[in-house]
Order: C-alpha cells, then sequence, then structure tokens
C-alpha cells in the first residue's frame, strides 16, 4: 500500500512538471496577452512598459524557469488582471465550484442507481423503457441548450427559482457554503440539475448493464435458491457487485465536474473555477492557466488514487499493490 | 418663519421627497466583469465604469463625453500655454469624512501611471505632465514640456484617490476595499470577484443625491443568460442586449430598451505599405505586388461595401453606415464627408484601370468575439468583395489569438474597432492613421502602416493648438485627408443597446458604459 502511494506520488510531480510546460508553451503560442490587455490609447511606450510589468520581456525559457523556481516555494505567480496570487484567486472560487459539483453529484447517484436499478430488473416493462428512452435525451441535448431552457422554464415563465448566481452563504462547522442557506439552494438547484443530467444518464445505463449481467450469475440464482428475500439479493448481493464500475465513472466524473463545469458555470453566472479559467482563457491570463491546470491534475492524480483504494474495500479480491498501471 | 428657514426646510423636502420617490436597491447585470477595485491598475472599460461610481475625477464625461465640472470647478490653460490651472470644487469629502483637496490630485496623478505590475495603467494619459504645483488647498497647477491641448480629456479618466489612504496602497488592499476611499456618489461596500460589486449610496455627494440606496453589479457573460435574468425580474438593467434578441423584446412589455450610438467604429484597416503583404496572392496562387498601395483599389473596396446592407442585415437595423472616425456630433468630426455610396460598377472600374480587372485572391481576418457581430460582418464584407470579381476568403478567430497577430503585421486587411475614449477625433487619428512612431507614441495600432507626411503635418498642428475652434477645425481636415486616402474603411458605428424594467430607462453613454446614475424612471 505505502510503496503504491509513493509510485502514485511520483507520478503525479512528473505529470505536473511535463503538464506546466506544455501549457506555458502552450499560451505562449496562442497570443500575446499584452495585445488583449493594453488600452487601445497606448503608446508604444505604454505597451513596453506592461511588457516589462507581467515579466513578458524576457526568453519563454528563462519566464518558464523562473515560474519553477517560485513554484517550489508554492508561489504560482500573480494573475496579470487581478493582480492576486493565482492560487488565492482560484482557491476563493472552488467552494461554488466544490458545492456545484457535490450535490451534482448525489443527483445523479440518488437518481441514477435506483432507475438504472429498476430498468435492469424489469427490462421490457414500460417504466423501464421510459427510462432509458429518457437517458438518451439527458446525454444528446446539449448542455448550454438544457441550462437556458431551464432558466426560461422556472425562472422566467414559472418564476419559481432564481435566474442565475450564488445564493447567501453561511458559515456551518467552519465550513462557508450557500448548502446552509435556503437562499443558497434556491440558486443551485437549476445549475445542478444541469450539470447533473448528463452523468444521471450515464449512471443509469451503467447500472442497467451491470445489474443485467449480474443477475443471470450463477451466485444470484443460488442466493435465490438459499431463499433470501428479493430485497436482501438486491440491495446487498447485486449492489455489492455493480458498484465497481460506477464507482469509477462516478469518482472520475467528480472531477470533471469540477474541472470542466465551464458551461454550466457561464451559463447560470455561477462564480466558480470554471468561470475564472475560461475568462482568464479568453484573455491569456497565463499564471491562472498554468494554477489552474495543475489544480485540476492534482485532483484527477488524488481521485483516482481513491477510486483505487475504494475498488480493494469493494473487492476484496483487488489487492493494491498489484496495480502497476 | 423667516425666508431662510424656509429654504432650508424646502430643500430637506426636496431631498427628502424627489430621489425617495424611487430609492431602492438597483441591480445591474454586466457581460463582463470588473477585474480589479483598484481604480489604476487596469485601463479597461470594464473597471473604469465601475470606478465611475466610487470615484470623481477633476472632470467628468457626460453621456456623450462632453466634458463637465468634478472635482474641479473650473480649468483652463493659464497665459502660459505650458501650465494648465485646475480651481477645486471646495467642501467636498471623501467616504471616510476627510476633506478632498488639492494635495490628493497631486498624489492621483503620481499613483496613476505607477501601479506594479499593470497590464495597462493610466500613464497614457499623465505622460504629459512635467509636474504637479499645488498652489493652494483647492487650486492647483499642471506644468507641461509643450502644449497639450487634450489636458482636460486625459484627466477625465483618471479616478480621484485620497493621498491618506492610497500612499503605498496594493492593488489588493483596494480590492479588499479598506483603502478604496473616493469622494463618488457611490462607496464600495463589497467585492467577490467573479459574482459581485456591491455599492452603498454616499449620503454627503457634493453632487446630486445619489438616486439608489444600493447598487450591486454582477457579471453575466452569457447573452441569453442576461436577458433571461432581466425577463425573470432578477435584474433591473443588463447591458449589450444581443442584436438578435431586440426585436423580439421590443414587444414585451415587460422590458424597456434604451439604445444609443457609441463612439465605436468599425473599420477595415488595410496593409498599404509593403510591397508584398502576406494574405493577398494572384488568383489560384503565386506572389502579386501588394495592390492595396495603390489608392484605387483601396477606393475600390471601399465601394464594393454595401454598408446599408450590413446595417440592416447583419446588425438588424442597430448600427449607422460610417464614413469617418466618429459619429457626428463629436469634436473634429468633418462635416464634408459623406458615407460612401455602395457602387460596385465603379468598384471594378477603378480596380480595372488599377491593372486589377480580373482580381486577385484575399484573405480577410478579424475577430469573432469582440464586437457586435463581428465575424458575420466580416462574411458579409467578403461576399460584397466577391461581387466584385476577387477571390476572397474569411479567416475569423478569437480576439486573444487575433490582436497579436494583427499588431504583428500578419494581415492584409483586417476587421478591427475603434473607442474614442477622449470622445473626440485626435484619438483615432492619432491611433490608427498616423505615421507609425514609436518615439512619438504615434501610429500604436495603425496595423496598415499608412503614412502620409501631409496628414502627420496637421495632425501635429492639430495637437499643439490650444484654441478649441482652430483644433477642431484641423483635425476634422485631418480626417478628411485620411478619408480621401482611404487610409482605413470605416463601415458603421456600433449602437448599443440597455435592456431595463420598464419602469425604467437608462441614458444611453457613447462611452458604452453602464453607470447606476444613468439609470432613471421611465417618461
Amino acid at each position: 500500500m505505502t510503496v503504491f502511494i509513493i509510485r502514485r506520488t511520483l507520478q503525479a510531480v512528473i505529470v505536473l512538471l511535463v503538464m506546466s510546460a506544455i501549457v506555458f508553451l502552450g499560451v505562449f503560442a496562442i497570443g500575446d496577452p499584452v495585445a488583449i490587455l493594453i488600452s487601445p490609447d497606448a503608446t508604444q511606450a505604454d505597451i513596453d512598459a506592461a511588457i516589462r510589468n507581467l515579466g513578458l520581456d524576457k526568453p519563454i525559457w528563462e519566464q518558464y524557469l523562473v515560474f519553477l523556481g517560485n513554484a517550489l516555494q508554492g508561489n504560482l505567480g500573480d494573475s496579470f488582471v487581478y493582480n492576486e496570487p493565482a492560487i488565492r484567486l482560484i482557491l476563493q472560487r472552488m467552494p461554488a465550484t466544490l458545492e456545484l459539483a457535490v450535490v451534482a453529484v448525489l443527483l445523479s447517484i440518488f437518481v441514477g442507481i435506483p432507475l438504472g436499478m429498476w430498468a435492469g430488473l424489469r427490462p421490457s416493462g414500460v417504466a423501464g423503457k421510459s427510462i432509458m428512452v429518457g437517458s438518451i435525451f439527458g446525454f444528446s441535448l446539449p448542455n448550454f441548450w438544457q441550462g437556458i431552457m431551464l432558466i426560461l422554464l422556472f425562472a422566467v415563465i414559472l418564476g419559481w427559482l432564481p435566474a442565475f448566481g450564488r445564493g447567501d452563504t453561511a458559515e456551518f462547522l467552519g465550513i462557508r457554503s450557500s448548502l446552509w442557506t435556503l437562499d443558497g439552494w434556491a440558486h443551485i438547484i437549476l445549475p445542478a440539475i444541469n450539470l447533473a443530467l448528463f452523468n444521471t444518464s450515464l449512471v443509469i445505463r451503467l447500472t442497467r448493464a451491470s445489474v443485467r449481467e449480474v443477475i443471470g450469475l450463477d451466485y444470484v440464482k443460488f442466493a435465490r435458491a438459499k431463499g433470501l428475500s428479493r430485497r436482501r439479493v438486491v440491495g446487498v448481493h447485486v449492489m455489492k457487485n455493480i458498484m465497481i464500475p460506477l464507482v469509477t465513472v462516478i469518482g472520475l466524473e467528480l472531477a470533471s465536474l469540477i474541472a470542466f463545469a465551464v458551461v454550466t458555470e457561464t451559463v447560470f453566472a455561477w462564480p466558480g473555477m470554471g468561470k475564472l479559467i475560461i475568462d482568464s482563457i479568453f484573455v491569456l491570463d497565463r499564471p491562472v492557466i498554468v494554477a489552474y491546470m495543475m489544480i485540476i491534475v492534482l485532483m484527477f492524480i488524488a481521485i483516482n488514487l481513491i477510486v483505487d483504494i475504494l475498488y480493494s474495500v469493494f473487492d476484496p479480491r483487488v489487492r493494491l499493490s498489484d496495480m502497476k498501471r | 418663519m423667516s425666508l431662510r428657514k424656509f429654504a432650508l426646510a424646502a430643500t430637506t423636502a426636496l431631498v427628502l421627497t424627489a430621489p425617495a420617490a424611487w430609492a431602492e436597491d438597483l441591480v445591474i447585470a454586466v457581460a463582463s466583469e470588473a477585474t480589479s477595485m483598484d481604480p489604476h491598475f487596469h485601463n479597461t472599460g470594464n473597471n473604469n465604469q465601475i470606478m465611475r461610481h466610487i470615484y470623481d475625477r477633476l472632470i467628468n464625461q457626460g453621456p456623450n463625453q462632453e466634458l463637465l465640472p468634478g472635482l474641479a470647478e473650473s480649468w483652463g490653460p493659464t497665459d502660459d500655454p505650458n501650465v494648465w490651472e485646475f480651481n477645486l470644487r471646495q467642501g467636498v469629502t471623501f467616504h471616510d469624512g476627510t476633506p478632498f483637496t488639492a494635495d490628493d490630485v497631486a498624489f492621483t496623478l503620481g499613483r496613476a501611471g505607477d501601479v506594479p505590475n499593470s497590464p495597462s495603467g493610466f500613464g497614457t494619459y499623465t505622460a504629459d505632465i512635467a509636474s504637479v504645483e499645488v498652489i493652494d488647498d483647492h487650486t492647483v497647477r499642471i506644468h507641461t514640456d509643450a502644449p497639450v491641448p487634450l489636458m482636460a480629456n486625459n484627466l477625465s479618466t483618471i479616478s480621484i484617490v485620497s493621498r491618506a489612504h492610497g500612499e503605498g496602497a496594493t492593488t489588493e488592499q483596494y480590492n479588499a476595499g479598506d483603502v478604496a476611499i473616493g469622494t463618488g456618489p457611490y462607496r464600495q461596500t463589497e467585492y467577490v470577484p467573479g459574482d459581485r460589486i456591491v455599492m452603498e449610496a454616499n449620503p454627503d455627494y457634493w453632487g446630486e443625491a445619489p438616486a439608489w440606496d444600493t447598487v450591486t453589479v454582477r457579471p453575466i457573460s452569457s447573452s441569453a443568460s442576461r436577458v433571461a435574468a432581466l425577463l425573470a425580474g432578477d435584474v433591473d438593467v443588463i447591458a449589450n442586449v444581443p442584436t438578435a434578441d431586440i426585436a423580439q423584446l421590443e414587444d414585451n412589455p415587460d422590458v424597456s430598451l434604451s439604445q444609443g450610438v457609441s463612439n465605436r467604429v468599425i473599420y477595415l484597416h488595410l496593409d498599404s505599405d509593403r510591397e508584398q503583404t502576406p494574405m493577398i496572392t494572384a488568383i489560384g496562387g503565386g506572389d502579386i505586388e501588394n495592390p492595396l498601395l495603390d489608392q484605387r483599389v483601396r477606393e475600390a473596396l471601399s465601394l464594393a461595401i454595401d454598408r446599408e446592407a450590413i446595417v440592416e442585415e447583419v446588425m438588424e437595423g442597430i448600427a449607422i453606415p460610417a464614413g469617418q472616425l466618429l459619429p457626428e456630433g463629436f469634436f473634429g468630426v468633418s462635416d464634408n464627408i459623406d458615407v460612401p455610396e455602395y457602387d460596385p460598377e465603379r468598384a471594378q472600374e477603378l480596380l480595372a484601370e488599377a491593372g486589377y480587372g480580373d482580381g486577385f485572391a484575399v484573405t480577410l481576418h478579424g475577430p469573432n468575439d469582440r464586437y457586435i457581430n463581428d465575424a458575420a460582418v466580416l462574411q458579409a464584407i467578403a461576399q460584397m468583395f466577391s461581387r466584385i470579381g476577387l477571390e476572397t476568403q474569411v479567416d475569423a478567430m478569437p480576439r486573444s489569438v487575433y490582436f497579436g497577430r494583427a499588431s504583428d503585421l500578419e494581415f492584409s486587411v483586417m476587421l478591427v474597432g475603434w473607442g474614442s475614449g477622449t470622445g473626440e477625433a485626435s484619438s483615432p487619428l492619432r491611433a490608427l492613421i498616423a505615421t507609425n512612431n514609436p518615439d512619438l507614441g504615434w501610429g500604436a495600432s495603425n496595423r496598415g502602416r499608412y503614412s502620409n507626411p501631409e496628414f502627420d503635418a496637421i495632425l501635429t498642428e492639430a495637437l499643439q493648438t490650444v484654441n478649441d475652434a482652430e483644433r477642431e477645425a484641423l483635425l476634422a481636415q485631418a480626417t478628411e485627408i485620411a478619408m480621401q486616402d482611404i487610409a482605413i474603411i470605416p463601415t458603421h458605428f456600433q449602437v448599443n443597446t440597455w435592456g431595463t424594467r420598464p419602469d425604467l430607462q437608462y441614458i444611453p453613454r457613447t462611452d458604452e458604459y453602464t453607470l447606476a446614475i444613468g439609470v432613471v424612471p421611465a417618461d
């Protein structure tokens, strides 16, 4: 186990190094931040001053080495447009994104798994078929359009919920979140549904497929023959065995919901990290882009690690030290 | 009751009733958020419009960018044209109660161009200042090395901060709010990046009492969501209503629209300097001499553009055809220039005269996320060029890629927009058309590298002429030369649209700013 974690950590360092170099060069190749940030009225002297201010007058390899040196001390640079440490900007917005992603994942679990199991246990019933058809819509409707339709229906026409933004926050157990207030929930429902729709469909289909596979296996037949109640067979024996693919997918999906909730955050003007990264990309705010990517890579690595450990919990045959991938 | 007492009572009643009729909270949704609460960190519209609430300037710009008294009651050059004198308003206090004095002006002018890490500071407007002399608490003299007729326009961009708080203050401290002390009609109370800026009325404001108790400015970048938020009643005012939605919203009783022409001209810049230009070839490939060097070809391109069609079809009627750099009514606009008539036959004749009767192949470049319908305008222009026999292609790209490449002179014909921050003609003339000269600071955005010594001479003279009427005539003359030469091809002026609740309206501004003071009850 320890060896496994150490090996993973070493891999993470290498990935981070490679990734930071790619992003650094990538942003450099896209364009010149000063050309976008500078006021049109500026003279050449002003432009030169801005280039010096942002440290862009040095050769790119020198800029990268300076960045690496600072990064080793925990400083990923100051944002060009906010003039604040990039890390702080991202961490400031992380709670908003995290609460959105968590609510969305919970939605997809608590809606997706029961529906998927129903569809898997009664594949030819009307309900089962309707669930499967519904899940196709969840997959295929564009996220952006869904979001606008949700706003149109629940905010503009019905007027039940606010159209955009994050609600009031409160502090509870040392965590400041909008989930502790009613206003916060009113604001989070629509974006969370929007974010969850795709994943709910994914979970439904995955659950159904796994249930169909497991239900015909010998141990299920044996459990039934033994006279166990249907509830126990489905709730314990089937459930436990379909969890492995689900945990993998849900874990990775949680990570990608956190990292790439860009569309939902833009449609609902949700002040999260996705909104920050897309704004930063538009103006080539390199320190924020690089810092964001590093945080996201770290997060993916961590979640993968947790998923691997969860495997061994769900399936005792799996030994972590065997997993050399 | 003595007369004096009555007068006082009447004033009190006025103060209590007039604004109280609609004193409430106002929520404004803008497309792009302010990225900093430091008034001198980044000179960009998103930030400047917020600063106009919290800070005053010596000289204010009205809705049409006309100069109005701000913290200076009067100003002007002294007998020595190199010295400007500003007489400051008395009895003005900062939000913390301390009095505003000349010393704060001196401090501000020093800080404005000198904020660490600034990606675009205000040094552009203070560079001409040699020294600031404080005569007494309410008189300031600004010394320059040469006459600077635009001193008043330049200073109308700079927010005045308090020395007591601003000295040594960092951008972070302004963001946190503890040093964000101005004299403006609203006070900064909350700044949550990416989410909201909240300001509350300053009860001691020297000017007209602020009409709103609190003003909240929230960024909603998706235009569909912005419109939906207004329709849902979650916000009271939205900026940048998309042109595609305007026709439908006009019929909606729950929304009122306010429109006004902006100071922004959309134009084509032409590479009219190099012998060979990267994006023009003979038809079917093969290098040719740069046809844009020939004035007749440039004129042909201008005549080939059906500006009415662009306005009607692409902009849905929400724009004004342009024949010069600023719309009618601005300082320095020439009365002698008409919008060029659409005339494809004449354009083809001109091409033939110039030896390009068979046309040539050209790629047009432009941004696709910067101006209203920018990529669609470019497509339309390309079709019009095809009609006169040019093999035309379009390459529209995100602004993050576009502007850097345009400034590196990688393009031949490019679509750009220019808003005159000073509200008069010298700004575009100097930046777009004057010969590129980094030492002088001229032609910084002259991406076509047009150069005409006669034009430069007149502009130089204009920028040294302190007399307004003479300067205006010179600027108009310079504009006429540039348009005669087809230094650039203006296509249209943008018209901006704001949406409000039906009981409100917005006084449109040519500088495109969205300000709480411009939100007034509907008539």
